[in-house]
């Protein structure tokens, strides 16, 4: 029971991450907003669901590029000229970080005048499955599966694949792939509407297994970027990794005492902070 | 007397060597040349002396004193002052204020704020920066600039002064003065330690100069005999002509 | 500086002739003011984005509460500001050592791990969620926090022109050249960081009685941290009354719009903060340097105008 829910939230975790660190690593963009378009992602499905009565797996496939779209314009416009009008790549990147802080709160407001503060929950594969001797819902398995296989599909996108390598190119040493002919400005846009992709993927991941409200976001980013810093800042194939270590050990803290979760997982990052804040694989020296 | 010595110095960053088991030394009132073709571990021996980077095996004396291990701001008080290949200079500041930075923080004795003015006036007008005092750092040419990082480097009250490339960038009128500006340093009591790419500066004012390749030292010794050097001249032939300037 | 003399009178005898509810939105002025000015104190300089006061507020609220029960209250303000001193002290050496951006995650994320981590102790260790919050007197947490404002704004002008301060902007400007230049970059950052959190946490302590009631959800509010940052970045980081002006506002306002229009106003408010770092990063006081600029090229063509008739 631990191992499939640690299974499962770590997949969610994973992608989340992979998200957030294509948006840092390659956009440079530390986006705590990156909770925030979960959350919009997940009412959006919702929504199409409940209101438009879609069913689901389409709505994600509506809502998916939509993000993707939303994420990839807002890079386009607000962070591109924030990182042109900055004087040096330090002010550039503390800008960015107060214009997500913004955003943050942009989107969240909106969603709360546009839904409502109540949780909100949909019907998806509720049946039961027996495997084992134990019981389990079909959509956490299904959520389980998706998540492992979306994990791994982009994980060998990075690495076979020749524009899984560039990105990750442009996320190790940006100049140098611009000089080896990444094209990076159309490079930065996609990544970070890519990671608002994953982002929505996760959201209906959550969405199929548990309830979802306007105020679930933050706890998403805290957490996406604990596993990225767990990971590796810089190295997605990292975030992959710490996102299923980090799924599991909360799994097993959930068991004993789910309040002490997220303190967990911040205990933890503080322990890598102290120890080795470059993690598991992450490389950037200075 | 040796005021720096470097036993064994390595440096790694993961497979890469960078320095690797270099031994020197510098005698005080020398000007030591570093020259080697780019890549060859030179600013990167320089970050190993200020601590700008650990080092990854060796040792390192300032004075007979370990220095290998300490931080940046130790470094500085104990008496080694440096500019920087990418000029560093507090762009914002003007350039009395950049130089006084220098003054107020770079030794060991606290001086009052109108104290480190003054030490900072001075170093300014000994690189012939007085009429420059108010500009923004930012708003200067770039030999100024080098010429604002050089007195607030100055202001440190230094006994070994290590030059990182002070010369790039510069025409010949100003690659003399610079010389001039070394030489008037160095007869004020300073050591000079100094990385170039420019022959005419290297040959003309250094005592004696060590070639690195590859991280590693491959020769030593007057500019005379580092030109006649075959080793020296075949890297360097072999290099394209930006070494050569 | 006799007009500044004119403005502490004024909001000294304010009490007297002020009114309760003109009284409640001064105090909410001068806590943004606190928090808005202690934010720039570390964070305009160097650069570093600390994302925490909301966190040092929440603290400063508890450790006011608790210890407010028994002590008198200017001893728990006191104690609230040295509590989060510490705290501070803590975040600053695990985070300082390294780059800027592990700072700004690890003060983004306290926020989370703080309400959890004291929801859990109420429930468990004090047997409750929540806490009632002792009464005091409004012309007492006036006084109190006005006072708290008088320490934050002379300890802010203080640093700016002392030895810290040039240590801070050194580092802001370039910090391994700051480091060679004999600065202990680690020290100045974290003292300068603990020293901004006493005041938040000051301030949090006094404004505990005015809550009545308090819990993990109420006394950690990320709108604590993004009020602030607002503030500063609306009225400018570099000048030392850029926040002062941002704070004014912004506290006037949300009292007003606060009640009418509750989520559309943090909606608005995070739009401002978008524009204005996108647009005006130096905020509305940094317009001015411009505006200085280009009446000082005028002057200096006239005058080159004027050498160039006086040499014919």
């Amino acid at each position: 029971m631990i191992a499939i829910s640690g299974l499962l939230t770590g997949g969610i975790y994973a992608l989340i991450a992979m998200g957030l660190s294509l948006q840092y690593g390659v956009a440079r963009v530390l986006n705590i907003a990156h909770g925030e378009f979960i959350m919009l992602g997940a009412l959006i499905i919702w929504a199409l669901v409940i209101d438009l009565r879609i069913y689901p797996p389409l709505a994600l496939a509506i809502a998916g590029p939509a993000l993707f779209g939303m994420g990839f314009l807002l890079y386009r416009t607000l962070f591109t000229s924030i990182k042109n009008r900055a004087p040096t790549l330090g002010a550039a990147e503390g800008n960015a970080l107060l214009a997500a802080f913004g955003l943050y709160f942009v989107i969240l407001n909106s969603a709360v005048l546009n839904w409502g503060a109540l949780p909100k929950a949909y019907e998806f594969l509720e049946s039961v499955v027996w495997v084992g001797g134990t019981a389990y819902r079909l959509n956490r398995l299904v959520a389980l599966v998706i998540a492992v296989v979306a994990g791994v599909a982009f994980y060998l996108f990075l690495t076979r694949s020749r524009t899984g390598k560039a990105i990750r190119a442009a996320a190790q040493d940006p100049p140098t792939a611009g000089l080896m002919g990444v094209n990076i400005n159309r490079m930065l846009p996609l990544c970070f509407g890519l990671g608002a992709f994953l982002a929505c993927l996760a959201a209906f991941l959550v969405g199929i297994t548990t309830t979802v409200n306007a105020f679930m976001g933050l706890r998403y980013t805290i957490i996406a970027i604990i596993v990225m810093v767990l990971g590796g800042l810089g190295s997605i194939p990292g975030s992959f990794i710490g996102g299923f270590i980090l799924g599991i050990v909360g799994s097993i803290v959930n068991y004993f005492e789910p309040t002490l979760v997220l303190p967990a997982f911040y205990g933890i990052f503080m322990i890598l902070i102290l120890v080795r804040p470059t993690g598991l694989f992450g490389q950037r020296q200075q | 007397m040796q005021i720096l010595e470097g036993r064994d110095v390595s440096k790694y960053f993961g497979g890469l060597v960078a320095v690797s088991n270099v031994d020197f030394h510098i005698d005080q009132g020398e000007i030591l040349g570093l020259i080697g073709p780019n890549g060859a571990g030179k600013t990167t021996l320089f970050n190993l002396i200020s601590a700008a980077l650990p080092l990854s095996s060796g040792e390192i004396r300032f004075k007979g004193q370990k220095i290998s291990g300490l931080r940046p701001h130790q470094i500085c008080q104990k008496g080694v002052a440096r500019t920087f290949q990418e000029i560093k200079i507090f762009a914002d500041m003007p350039v009395l204020q950049n130089i006084s930075v220098g003054a107020m923080f770079g030794t060991l004795t606290r001086l009052s704020q109108a104290d480190a003015t003054r030490v900072a006036s001075q170093a300014s007008e000994f690189v012939e920066l007085s009429e420059l005092s108010a500009v923004p750092a930012k708003d200067l040419t770039l030999v100024n600039q080098k010429r604002t990082e050089l007195a607030r480097a100055l202001a440190t009250k230094p006994e070994l002064l290590l030059l990182d490339e002070l010369m790039a960038g510069l025409n010949p009128t100003e690659v003399s003065e610079a010389m001039e500006l070394v030489t008037k340093i160095r007869d004020t009591g300073i050591t000079i330690f100094m990385v170039e790419h420019v022959m005419k500066a290297i040959m003309g004012i250094c005592g004696r100069i060590i070639v690195l390749h590859h991280g590693e030292k491959i020769a030593e010794g007057s500019p005379q005999e580092i030109a006649a050097n075959k080793e020296v001249i075949e890297i360097y032939l072999g290099e394209d002509t930006s070494a050569r300037n | 500086m006799a007009f500044l003399v004119l403005i502490f009178v004024f909001l000294v005898t304010f009490p007297i002739y002020g009114g309760d509810y003109y009284m409640l939105v001064l105090v909410y002025i001068l806590m943004y003011i606190v928090l808005s000015v202690s934010w720039v104190m570390f964070s305009g300089p160097t650069g570093y984005m600390s994302l925490a006061p909301a966190a040092f507020f929440g603290v400063g609220i508890y450790i006011g509460t608790i210890l407010g029960a028994e002590l008198p209250l200017i001893v728990a303000v006191a104690a609230g500001g040295l509590g989060c001193f510490g705290l501070a002290l803590l975040v600053g050496l695990v985070t300082l050592r390294l780059r800027g951006i592990y700072f700004a995650i690890f003060t983004f994320g306290l926020l989370l791990f703080l309400t959890e981590l004291i929801l859990y102790l109420e429930i468990h260790v004090a047997g409750s969620r929540g806490r009632h919050v002792f009464p005091a007197s409004d012309e007492a947490v006036f006084y109190i926090m006005l006072g708290i404002c008088v320490v934050t704004l002379v300890s802010a002008y203080l640093i700016r022109r002392s030895r810290l301060g040039l240590a801070l902007q050194s580092i802001g400007q370039n910090e391994e050249a700051a480091a060679h230049m004999g600065i202990n970059t680690t020290r100045v950052k974290v003292l300068t960081f603990a020293i901004s959190a006493i005041f938040m946490g000051a301030a949090g302590a006094i404004m505990a009685p005015s809550l009545i009631y308090i819990d993990p959800f109420i006394a950690f509010n990320m709108r604590n941290s993004f009020m602030p940052i607002l503030m500063a970045v609306f009225g400018g980081m570099g000048q030392f009354y850029g926040p002062v002006v941002g704070a004014a506002v912004f506290a006037y306002t949300e009292r007003f719009l606060r009640l009418q229009y509750p989520y559309y106003y943090m909606l608005t408010f995070g739009i401002i903060l978008i524009i204005v770092i996108v647009f005006l990063p130096r905020g509305l006081v940094g317009l001015i340097p411009r505006l200085q600029k280009t009446r000082l090229i005028a002057k200096l063509l006239n005058r080159g105008k004027e050498e160039q008739h006086a040499d014919t």
